[in-house]
């Protein structure tokens, strides 16, 4: 279908928010290739008539009773982020 | 000891003869770990104190009113949220994460008075089918232990099959649970999508992902489920459908039983000693009344990489969660929120991961959204027509678990196409949301296969009892590997 070049694996990556050296994307182009290639063999299906499937089962919707519940404790998730202050997580500069 | 070569039933009757206490049967689990796990390494983490502590309050609890599962250890795979106690998924990502609720299967094995033993390996997010693609530690195989367990739920399999706990929990979105028992001997269930609550569960491919058990026999295996099963306000998938006592299913009469054999799964690709496996456990299904017919499941040769190209899609947008912030791993000396994210990702998810990451986005990218992603659906309409084409004149269909029995460790890390190709047997199930189950059909130079066995819809009553027909009639599951005895 397409040879992967490393500007094409860095872009994905930057898109998924994953840092990455042209070594490691050039790791990752070969990988990549061989599972586009892998997924070719799929163009011979013909698909004209079928509709695809997103879900295992037929779901709708069901509506419940707008009640509050207990929610999570603020504290203890906050044991698991590792940088907050008075019940705030911190981040870097944004700006 | 031999306490966990007893079946559920058999250990409850001990509980109430006050033979053995739930602290007795807690500290048999704890002491066989410290015995056996340096060299099967399934557990990533135990939980004695609070395993011993809770194991002394059942003790005290009056004998009426306790179940069928009362007081016994189980193991959970560490993709599986446990209030308190850090669940990794196998990821350095989640290294530290203390979840701060239960999973709904935990809620409901609490319920039960199951007793929590400790969390089990797995391969990273749970993508992979050896356990080497953990990020903490391989497991071995308790047959041989040069060989893997499978995976990716490669920890419970092997816990179980080492008799460190007579149950464990994993999660099946290609095969992950009945792969690893096939490699290991042991009964994995991989119920119906909507069956079995997701809450709690870290999620990989949200269509795909199931909980399941994983035991010695299929009645423990039927209790456990019935368990766990059932509609959940938490996950918006469950089923509405009555949960039945599986158990009952058990009675052994599959006489007129139809039994479907697809061409496709006894083909290219399978080993002879596989086939033979299955061949022989039809003579002992048709000795049981059971017919069977060969049959076609014509679009399982796309099955695979219709699997990866909607896996990865699905997990690289479950996984975006992972962004270092709230919890899990956050990069240091870093500039900005960019390069946060961007840097505790990189360090923090390995290879495979980042590689379904990249295949996720490459095939959801609108450059390829129409060829990749939406063909693999379609396609997955296909599949799953053709499960329901069979399934109108067949009770069940019947092939092996697994193309092969284990491989050594390290042998297929170099050949992931190898391995994906290998998943043919057991994706589709999962693309067309149907029940399977694996038990134990024979050996190959010491090494266990497994006999799979796929129903309707919600029809997992139908395969407990042929599986149970099946292992009444043999003795595989009464096999243990030459490590339970300690040597």
């Amino acid at each position: 279908m397409t040879q992967l070049t490393i500007d094409e694996v860095k872009r994905h990556a930057g898109l998924a928010r994953i840092a990455m050296t042209d070594a490691e994307a050039g790791m990752f182009a070969e990988q990549l290739e061989d599972m586009i290639g892998f997924s070719n063999k799929l163009q011979e299906v013909d698909t004209e008539q079928i509709a695809p499937m997103t879900h295992p089962l037929p779901l709708y919707n069901v509506l419940r009773k707008d009640i509050a519940t207990d929610a999570l404790d603020r504290e203890k998730m906050l044991k698991s982020v590792k940088d907050h202050e008075d019940g705030q997580i911190k981040v870097p500069t944004i700006l | 000891m031999t306490l966990f070569k007893k079946t559920a039933t058999e250990l409850q009757s001990l509980l109430h003869n006050r033979e053995v206490s739930v602290k007795e049967l807690t500290a048999e689990s704890l002491n066989r770990i410290a015995q056996m796990d340096g060299q099967v390494q399934a557990f990533l983490s135990t939980n004695e104190d609070q395993a011993l502590a809770k194991a002394e309050e059942l003790d005290k609890l009056p004998m009426d009113g306790r179940g069928s599962l009362f007081g016994l250890p189980i193991g959970l795979k560490d993709n599986i949220v446990t209030k308190g106690i850090v669940t990794t998924a196998a990821s350095k990502m989640l290294e530290e994460f203390v979840p701060v609720y239960d999973a709904t299967v935990v809620d409901k094995i609490n319920e039960a008075g199951m007793v929590t033993i400790g969390k089990l390996n797995m391969d990273e997010f749970a993508m992979g089918s050896t356990t080497e693609r953990s990020a903490f530690k391989t497991t071995h195989n308790p047959w041989n232990l040069d060989y893997v367990p499978g995976g990716s739920s490669g920890g419970s399999a092997a816990a179980v099959a080492a008799g460190e706990v007579p149950f464990a929990l994993g999660s099946d979105t290609g095969g992950s649970v009945r792969q690893p028992a096939a490699f290991c001997g042991v009964v994995g269930m991989k119920p119906t999508y909507g069956r079995v609550s997701r809450s709690g569960l870290v999620a990989f491919a949200s269509s795909l992902d199931q909980i399941g058990p994983i035991t010695r026999n299929v009645e423990d295996n039927a209790l456990l489920l019935s368990a766990i099963a059932g509609l959940d306000p938490k996950d918006s998938s469950t089923s509405p459908q009555a949960v039945p006592d599986f158990r009952a299913a058990l009675t052994g009469d599959i006489k007129g039983l139809k039994i479907g054999v697809p061409a496709e799964y006894l083909g290219e690709g399978v080993s002879a000693e596989a086939k033979n496996a299955v061949m022989e456990a039809l003579k002992v299904l048709e000795s049981l009344g059971a017919e069977w017919e060969e049959v076609s499941l014509p679009h399982s040769k796309y099955a695979s990489p219709v699997y990866y190209v909607i896996s990865s899609s699905e997990a690289s947008s479950n996984l975006a969660r992972f962004d270092g912030i709230r919890y899990g791993y956050r990069a240091e000396g870093v500039q900005n929120l960019e390069e946060l994210y961007a840097r505790s990702r990189s360090e923090a998810f390995g290879d495979e991961v980042k590689k379904r990451i990249l295949f996720g986005m490459y095939s959801l990218g609108a450059a390829h959204h129409e060829d990749l992603y939406v063909k693999s659906q379609k396609v997955r309409t296909l599949i799953a027509q053709d499960f329901a084409n069979l399934f109108e004149k067949y009770d069940v269909i019947i092939g092996p678990s697994s193309a092969t029995t284990a491989y050594k460790i390290g042998e297929k890390l170099e050949d992931p196409l190898t391995l994906y190709a290998n998943d043919i047997l057991t994706v589709p199930i999962n693309l067309a949301g149907v029940p399977a189950i694996s038990v134990p059909c024979g050996f190959s130079n010491g090494l266990p296969l497994g006999l799979q066995i796929i129903g309707k819809h919600y029809d997992e009553a139908t395969l407990y009892k042929v599986a149970h027909a099946y292992e009444q009639a043999t003795d595989f599951h009464t096999q243990t590997p030459v490590i339970w005895e300690g040597k």
